[in-house]
């Protein structure tokens, strides 16, 4: 049986609120033990002295463009984009050609990710069939074929009526409807926030308003049907007050934001750079603060990156044609432990808001170093300093916006199941 | 520095009547300071001789029309008509015409010179056309000023007034009328200056050493 | 020049502004020759990438380059990246490899020029981008004002009408305010941008308020097309409260001028006589609009990269 031992590494588990250094030993594809001066003849040692050793990094959220647009990014390299950035699983969105509305899609991708993907693959099915926001998707027999949620993100359902009724019908599967909370006829069209920015650049802009609005729309829907609603990248102050209310009064609501909107402002697209170009925009800075300030306090439950890859000749069109998104796997960790670096969030919370909600969200195992856990681990050096260089990523698009910066964080071993799929040294090992 | 010495008198431009001021001298140029080769004295007188000149070569003095080449043509030209009409009560027209966006070096240079003031005020077909510049050296501002001229109409004559040649010449130009001879280092500066004064003056004709030059072509002419 | 190419006004400094208005002033001469043509561009290309068509600006800009003697190409590539296989960039990329000495540039979208600058080694001139600048037309009406008031510092300057679309608005704000001059819009609300007066600009939705004592009127153009209905409800109501007529101009000064960038949409914006008669100055807009566009080829094109920054 294989045996590895990680040893003298802090060990970060939120589902037992431990934060303290210790050994963790793993059997075949389960953790087997947790404490200090584990002795394991036979197993292979991994030294995480100085590291962080956690539950695997899970991301509800990304794009991985299978089938259809293999040209941005497949299952396989987007798996391997995401381990390289410590994930250990990730929830793809259905938005692909043909759309993951039905089993015999969601039964491809599960059996495409099994054989090319580091990472474990959730797929997220479409909430209503071609994501035209009209007739529902069979949730039954998704879940069954394996969906984890469903969403139509990419796109927003702009109906009530269907959007009720699809969260009315949710309810009889355990799974949670994720919206992509965008009022397209408030966004008009909007390619930037709409702000000083939009009116110096001579962009039409999207006003924190859609996101607002939308948002108050599906809280209000989600606790009259009683169904369970996922709020996707929160972007604003507004979306965050209204999440912050809604759970005040006991609604069954859940929220993600992802590392660009904790850092960036709409000042960062100053220069017409379409890899700042992402759909919700980045906002003024006080949406950033306040969505800082929500994660902190757990409004927002998760960190979601919303790997959005594109390829090159699709970017380089003008600003308002070229399509909105960033690749983010590999630079997530580095980005969002920003939070840790000023003190908003212990190690524990953030790894909590990595690991251990989404598991949750997504109802799968995950999060936690309990023995008897699947062995699913990320190994970090919070300290470690790198420059990026997106040439050498392994996702096959290009469109990150932190090309070339020296980031502080960064993955240096990646277990799934008990295997070891990727260190820093070697990167990518299966 | 080396300095050269004129072999006697120089093309046309041997001064009538002589003077004081209006010397023949060669300044050697490697002098620190600026140095004064024509006072405004010696230019008024230069400038009355060469209008007698003009008188004596054209035979149909009606059609004279001076035109002056900013920014140094200017004075002089002006005062070259106050001269003829002082001596023959001649009215000539004076016309003001920049050559900068005729120069054949324009775009080689590093920033675009600034343009400077044209004014034609009548037509130059069939005129006799005399072009005024302060100092002529390579001959090329001459030829740039003798394509903008053609772009304006047709002259029947076109003569060249200098107050100063310094030589050096990189076109086969010539001078028809010559205040001084000047043998100069290439790289020696030449400058009328005083042009603030407009008509009346003092104008004063300096020279400027290679190091001074090279400074002074830094901050610009 | 500071800078290698003309991508806006809001990154030029009042003493290169002008520069170029002196310079126009010298080319203006050139226009009353009988041989309207100097040899300064003699050699050089100069190509107009016009993605978005626009008869007038691209035959000023045409006859700007022939005064100096430039070769001048015309490339209208189809509107949009979208219906063809070339990117914007690519069609740059190719430009650059034959060596043009200017690439004059105008898109429907924003910041299009910027990009392009960004891959070719050419200098950039901005003849319009989307909604965000159009430099060489606020660098014509500031030469325009100039020549009939003599000095734009104190002077105050109406703008009336869908600012929210307008390079020329925005373009024109940077010019005037650099200049020295008060700025005011007007127009109906859902017109106004967000945060304009970050710009420096006061915003009014009363006609008559931002007439008051104004010097300079200019109206913009409606794009009835596709605007009424949405941002305000017909071209008959627009014209009542933001058009431009004589009866309006009196709550501006006596001597205030009134211009238009052009096509005027006649008695919407502005009335029929103000098109044809002072105090609107249209024509001399026009007029100016070539000296500009030769100072600025005259200033930009051919500039080696060792010489500028970018």
């Amino acid at each position: 049986m294989n045996r590895i031992l990680l040893r003298g590494g802090r060990v970060i588990d939120p589902s037992a609120e431990h934060d303290e250094i210790a050994d963790v030993l793993i059997e075949g594809e389960r953790i087997a033990a947790v404490g200090r001066g584990l002795r394991a003849d036979g197993a292979e040692v991994i030294e995480a002295d100085g590291f962080w050793v956690t539950p695997g990094l899970i991301d509800l959220h990304c794009h991985l463009r299978e089938p259809g647009q293999e040209y941005k990014e497949d299952i396989g390299s987007g798996g391997r984009a995401a381990a390289a950035g410590g994930f250990t699983a990730v929830a793809c969105m259905a938005n692909t050609h043909p759309v993951n509305d039905d089993p015999a899609t969601t039964d491809f991708i599960i059996d495409r990710a099994t054989h090319d993907s580091p990472a474990r693959v959730y797929p997220v099915a479409a909430a209503t069939k071609g994501l035209e926001g009209v007739v529902m998707t069979e949730m039954v027999a998704l879940v069954e074929a394996g969906a984890a949620a469903f969403s139509d993100d990419g796109k927003t359902i702009m109906d009530g009526g269907v959007m009720r009724h699809v969260l009315e019908y949710s309810r009889l599967v355990d799974a949670v409807v994720i919206t992509h909370a965008e009022d397209q006829t408030l966004v008009g069209g909007g390619v930037i926030n709409e702000g000083a920015v939009s009116t110096r650049l001579g962009l039409r802009g999207n006003p924190p308003i859609a996101e607002v609005v939308h948002v108050a729309r599906d809280l209000i829907l989600a606790e009259f049907t009683g169904g369970q609603l996922h709020v996707a990248h929160v972007s604003t102050k507004g979306a965050v007050d209204l999440i912050r209310q809604a759970k005040d009064r006991g609604v069954n609501v859940t929220a993600e934001v992802a590392p660009h909107h904790l850092v960036l402002t709409d000042e960062a697209t100053a220069e017409y750079n379409t890899n700042m170009k992402v759909a919700p925009p980045l906002r003024s800075e006080e949406d950033r603060d306040a969505c800082r300030r929500g994660l902190v306090e757990g409004v927002i439950d998760a960190i979601a990156t919303d790997h959005a890859p594109h390829a090159q000749h699709e970017k380089e069109l003008e600003f308002s044609a070229a399509p909105p998104g960033m690749i983010g796997f590999e630079t997530a960790l580095a980005v969002v432990l920003d939070l840790v670096r000023s003190g908003e969030l212990s190690p524990l919370e953030l790894i909590r808001r990595l690991s251990t909600h989404p598991a949750r969200i997504l109802r799968r195992a995950g999060g936690s170093l309990a023995v008897g856990a699947p062995a699913d681990v990320s190994v970090i050096d919070p300290a470690r300093s790198w420059i990026y260089d997106v040439a050498k990523s392994y996702s096959k698009s290009r469109n990150s916006p932190w090309d070339g910066a020296t980031l502080t964080g960064r993955a240096v071993a990646t277990l799934v199941n008990g295997r070891l799929v990727y260190d820093v040294e070697r990167g990518i090992l299966i | 520095m080396r300095f050269v010495k004129p072999e006697g008198s120089s093309a046309q431009g041997a001064e009538v009547g002589g003077g004081a001021g209006a010397s023949s001298e060669v300044w050697p140029s490697h002098k620190p300071a600026a140095t004064a080769i024509l006072d405004e004295v010696g230019i008024r007188r230069s400038l009355m001789r060469i209008a007698h000149e003009i008188l004596e070569r054209n035979e149909e003095p009606d059609r004279l029309y001076l035109v002056a080449i900013p920014n140094g043509g200017v004075p002089l030209a002006r005062r070259l008509a106050a001269n003829l009409r002082e001596i023959a009560d001649l009215v000539v027209p004076v016309g003001v015409l920049d050559t900068t966006l005729y120069r054949d070096d324009l775009l080689s240079t590093g920033e675009r010179p600034a343009l400077r003031q044209t004014e034609m005020p009548s037509a130059v077909d069939d005129h006799v056309v005399v072009l005024v510049d302060d100092v002529v050296k390579t001959g090329r501002t001459i030829r740039a000023a003798m394509d903008a001229l053609m772009d304006f109409g047709r002259p029947r004559v076109v003569q060249v007034v200098g107050l100063v040649d310094r030589g050096h010449r990189e076109l086969p130009i010539k001078l028809d009328y010559v205040g001084k001879n000047l043998p100069t280092h290439p790289d020696d500066e030449v400058q009328l200056r005083g042009l603030e004064g407009g008509l009346r003056g003092p104008l004063e004709l300096v020279v400027l050493s290679t190091e001074e030059a090279s400074e002074s072509r830094g901050a610009g002419k | 020049m500071i800078g290698r190419d003309l991508l806006g006004i809001e990154r030029l400094e009042r003493a290169e502004i002008e520069r170029i208005l002196d310079t126009a002033e010298h080319m203006r001469e050139i226009g009353t020759r009988e041989v309207k043509k100097v040899p300064t561009l003699r050699g050089r290309t100069i190509v107009n990438l016009f993605f978005e068509s626009s008869t007038r600006t691209r035959a000023s800009f045409e006859i700007a380059g022939k005064r100096l003697s430039a070769d001048v190409i015309n490339f209208s590539p189809s509107t949009s990246s979208l219906k063809k296989a070339e990117s914007i960039l690519d069609t740059a990329r190719t430009l650059d490899a034959m060596d043009p000495d200017a690439v004059v540039v105008r898109h429907a979208e924003a910041g299009v020029p910027q990009r392009i600058a960004d891959v070719l080694a050419a200098p950039v001139i901005n003849a319009g981008d989307g909604a965000h600048e159009h430099p060489t037309q606020a660098l014509l009406d500031l030469l325009t004002v100039r020549q009939e008031k003599g000095c734009i510092d104190g002077l105050t300057v109406t703008i009336v009408g869908d600012i929210l679309h307008s390079r020329v608005a925005r373009s024109n704000i940077y010019a005037f305010r650099k200049l020295g001059a008060e700025v005011r819009i007007a127009a109906p609300p859902p017109m106004i941008p967000c945060a304009i007066e970050a710009l420096g600009v006061k915003a009014y939705t009363s006609l008559r308020e931002a007439l008051e004592g104004a010097d300079v009127v200019m109206a913009l153009r409606i794009q009835n097309e596709r605007l009424a209905g949405a941002y305000f409800p017909s071209t008959r109501e627009y014209s009542a409260t933001f058009g431009i007529d004589r009866a309006k101009l009196r709550f501006a000064k006596d001597d205030a001028i009134v211009m238009h960038p052009g096509p005027v949409n006649r008695g919407v914006e502005l009335a029929h006589d103000l098109a044809d008669h002072r105090p609107g100055v249209i024509l001399d807009q026009v007029r100016n609009g070539v000296a500009i566009r030769m100072a600025v080829l005259y200033l930009f094109a051919g500039r080696q990269p060792a010489e500028a920054a970018r």
